[in-house]
């Protein structure tokens, strides 16, 4: 991993996003790219592969969140969104890369083991909806209480006082 | 626990009978009975030191803890479920009460959030209302953990006199929008009112508004004040012993577990949101960002003291170019109330770190999926390699440093 | 003895009329001692209560900093003998100040258990009072008084400083009416 430091410049993103799609050719498509950002739709298969390139060749240090999106009936999917940040090589460039995750399959590697600060996300992501990841140290309840059997942010668990 | 003892002691009936018991024996019993010296202590979601409704259990091997782990979720209210029923508006006042402390970065941020997805780009002077707004929401929230450090270290007179201070940056606040807390100021596409609305009745035009006037006395009489504080804690070398030296880690360590702000800058990690991924006119107004990489307590201690400094700066600055953009400038925009589909996400520095918002939004006018991601969260996460190897009593001192604050991880 | 005032007596054996007669008197002359040590003692309970009201150090959420900022230097509420204490044990008021999850539903209320009597419970802000901005949430207690006796509501979201002061001046008041009503005799309902 390459810690050091450079002033931001212009062709980042795109030297970016040619690396990655060389690297993981027609598994990964860089969706757009602004200043500072680089936006990725990455197939599950190659998730974690492209989270230990990103940690590895480009010195992505820091995963600032693990999302999970719901997108209901209608598309019988879920996604898991991470968005990296860079504090050395590439400063202040942050890549977000969108994982979809079907319905009946709810798996997906985890990336704890690569960064650490993924841990909690993971786990918080698993107890609200149900997305499992596997090799996660401890996948248990974080935030609700233990005794909860439901995933709370489903689209198919509604709130009180909701249509 | 402890496992089943090797080697078994016999006992005085074998021993009349002619057993034998050896040297080798006893200390092995012994260094299997070891282990009964760690205890797990719970530090319960009652306790004075815990600043917020937490548990932090720890493993203690004598007096050295070996393990820590965090218990939250006492805060828990689903507020990204929440959110999902109400409209776009109606999210600023839930968003204050993410971080009760500093409430005016979080909402500052869903508002850019909102922002961004709209894709309309807010006025000049806004931007610098909103910088004015979230420099002193961080030197209210700097003011209330250096209140909370002198509690834990037994320094009480810190906490009188940091929160003394704390009252004439929240009477700003009240004069700047009318609420002490949980302010409910910035809205979608501007603020809610401009600063020079505020006692706009002076003769003298160079001072424009008592409001402005009155935040740089603020910032005269806190450059000088914060020094008398300081030396409360500097110059006193039990306090400055206590935090010297505790709650070292690497800075790749840090940088991987995900520690973000203050506690990450005191560790070496160069790095802050407002300078590097600039937003909001912060690329306009100068200052600097202190880093310091020794990576103990003391150090993460000085990074914070430091920025409360800077943010007097950044008020300074911003308030020149807000009397230079001059009254007649506009403030705020209207906006739709329907967000067009799409996802936006938004950095910021919050006075605990990097805060984030993701929003999924699907042209309707409340919110398919908003994530907020809290510096805290990660930064309690990372309690273990943090507590590792230090003694109970300095578990406060470390803890504090991170300054937490738990509305925003447990959201 | 006039006792066509005690008609039911007129109908009891010597044995019943001796035991009731007896107890009687004996209450007559217990509560009568007991009731004017009350009214003397009365007040002095009170005084001492009602300016040694001693918290519980806990803070929850919003509520709490300005729960904080209210015994700092501008709003001091220790010269009404407000001081916090880290321990129930010690403590006669449970002030919650924030929303209550369902993950310490049970913790508060063992802590009101914990705490010796007598002892009030105050409701601080609007999400202790009635569940507050959290009226859907699927995690949130709608209010304290679902699970313990609440004796004392501040609004207030925020409340703030001044309003939690005027709140304990309102509680010492109730103080007062707890200890007129006699706190020796044991069966206070009949006063």
């Amino acid at each position: 991993m390459d810690l050091t430091v450079r002033e931001y410049q212009e062709g980042w993103e795109s030297e970016i996003k040619s690396k990655l799609e060389s690297q993981f050719s027609g598994k990964v498509t860089v969706t757009k790219t602004e200043t500072r950002r680089v936006y990725a739709q990455v197939d599950r298969s190659v998730s974690k592969a492209v989270c230990q390139y990103l940690h590895d060749e480009l010195s992505f240090e820091h995963c600032a969140t693990v999302i999970g999106v719901d997108l209901g009936e209608a598309e019988q999917k879920m996604q898991v969104v991470y968005h990296i940040d860079n504090y050395t090589l590439y400063k202040g460039v942050v890549v977000e890369l969108t994982v979809d995750v079907p319905y009946d399959d709810l798996h997906i590697e985890t990336v704890s083991d690569i960064w650490g600060g993924a841990n909690w996300h993971e786990r918080e992501t698993w107890e609200l909806f149900g997305i499992v990841f596997d090799n996660h140290p401890r996948l248990e309840r974080l935030l609700t209480p233990d005794t909860y059997e439901f995933f709370p942010f489903r689209k198919s668990y509604k709130l009180r006082g909701s249509q | 626990m402890t496992d089943e003892k090797k080697t078994q002691i016999p006992d005085a009936q074998a021993i009349a009978e002619g057993a034998e018991v050896t040297k080798e024996m006893v200390q092995e019993y012994k260094s299997n009975a070891i282990d009964m010296d760690k205890m797990w202590i719970t530090m319960g979601p009652q306790h004075p030191f815990s600043h917020g409704l937490w548990t932090l259990k720890i493993c203690a091997d004598g007096e050295i803890v070996t393990d820590a782990d965090p218990i939250v979720g006492y805060l828990h209210r689903g507020w990204e479920k929440e959110v999902e029923n109400r409209t776009y508006p109606k999210i600023i006042p839930m968003a204050d009460r993410l971080c009760y402390a500093a409430s005016m970065t979080y909402t500052h941020l869903y508002c850019m959030t909102c922002e961004k997805a709209l894709g309309i780009d807010i006025p000049e002077k806004t931007k610098y209302i909103r910088i004015v707004a979230d420099e002193i929401n961080r030197l209210q929230s700097h003011l209330m953990w250096m209140a909370a450090v002198g509690t834990d270290l037994g320094n009480y007179t810190a906490f009188l006199w940091c929160s003394r201070e704390r009252e004439y940056w929240m009477d700003m606040n009240v004069r700047l929008c009318g609420a002490r807390s949980t302010t409910n100021y910035p809205r979608i596409g501007g603020v809610r009112n401009d600063v020079f609305d505020i006692d706009c009745d002076l003769p003298n035009e160079e001072d424009h508004s008592r409001f402005m006037r009155d935040l740089i006395r603020c910032c005269d009489h806190f450059d000088k004040a914060l020094w008398d504080i300081i030396y409360l804690i500097d110059n006193n070398s039990t306090f400055v012993s206590r935090m010297v030296g505790n709650g070292i880690i690497t800075r790749e360590q840090c940088a991987n577990l995900g520690i973000t702000g203050p506690a990450a800058r005191g560790t070496g990690v160069d790095y802050d949101a407002r300078r590097d991924d600039p937003y909001d006119n912060y690329d306009k107004v100068d200052f600097d960002v202190p880093v310091i990489k020794t990576g103990d307590s003391y150090s993460r201690y000085m990074v914070r003291v430091e920025e409360m400094f800077q943010s007097t700066r950044i008020i300074r600055q911003a308030v020149q170019k807000i009397k230079a953009l001059g009254r007649n400038a506009p403030y705020r925009l209207k906006v739709p109330a329907n967000i067009p589909a799409g996802r936006t996400f938004c950095k910021l520095e919050d006075p605990r770190g990097e805060s984030m918002m993701y929003l999924v939004s699907d042209g309707t006018d409340r919110p398919y999926r908003l994530k907020v991601r809290s510096p805290i969260f990660v930064n309690v996460s990372s309690s273990k390699a943090l507590l590792e190897g230090c003694r109970i009593a300095d578990v406060p001192v470390i803890m504090a440093m991170i300054d937490m604050c738990l509305g925003e991880t447990d959201r | 003895m006039d006792m066509s005032l005690y008609p039911h007596a007129v109908a009891m054996s010597a044995d019943e009329f001796m035991s009731w007669s007896t107890a009687l008197i004996n209450d007559l002359i217990s509560s009568g001692t007991r009731r004017t040590v009350d009214k003397l003692t009365g007040p002095i309970w009170s005084w001492a209560m009602k300016n040694s009201m001693h918290p519980l150090h806990w803070g929850l959420a919003c509520c709490a900093l300005e729960m904080a900022q209210a015994s700092a230097p501008r709003f001091d509420a220790e010269r009404y003998g407000m001081i916090y204490r880290s321990s129930p044990r010690q403590t006669d008021i449970l002030l919650v100040n924030g929303w209550i999850s369902k993950k310490i539903r049970n913790d508060i209320r063992r802590l009101w258990e914990e705490m010796p009597g007598p002892k009030w419970a105050v409701a601080m802000g609007e999400c202790a009072i009635s569940g507050g901005p959290w009226y859907d949430a699927y995690n949130c207690i709608q209010g304290l008084d679902q699970i313990i006796p609440v004796d004392l509501y501040i609004p207030g979201c925020p409340a703030r400083p001044d309003a939690m002061i005027d709140g304990f001046m309102l509680l010492q008041k109730k103080i007062d009416e707890y200890f007129k009503r006699g706190v020796i005799l044991k069966d206070r309902q009949g006063l």
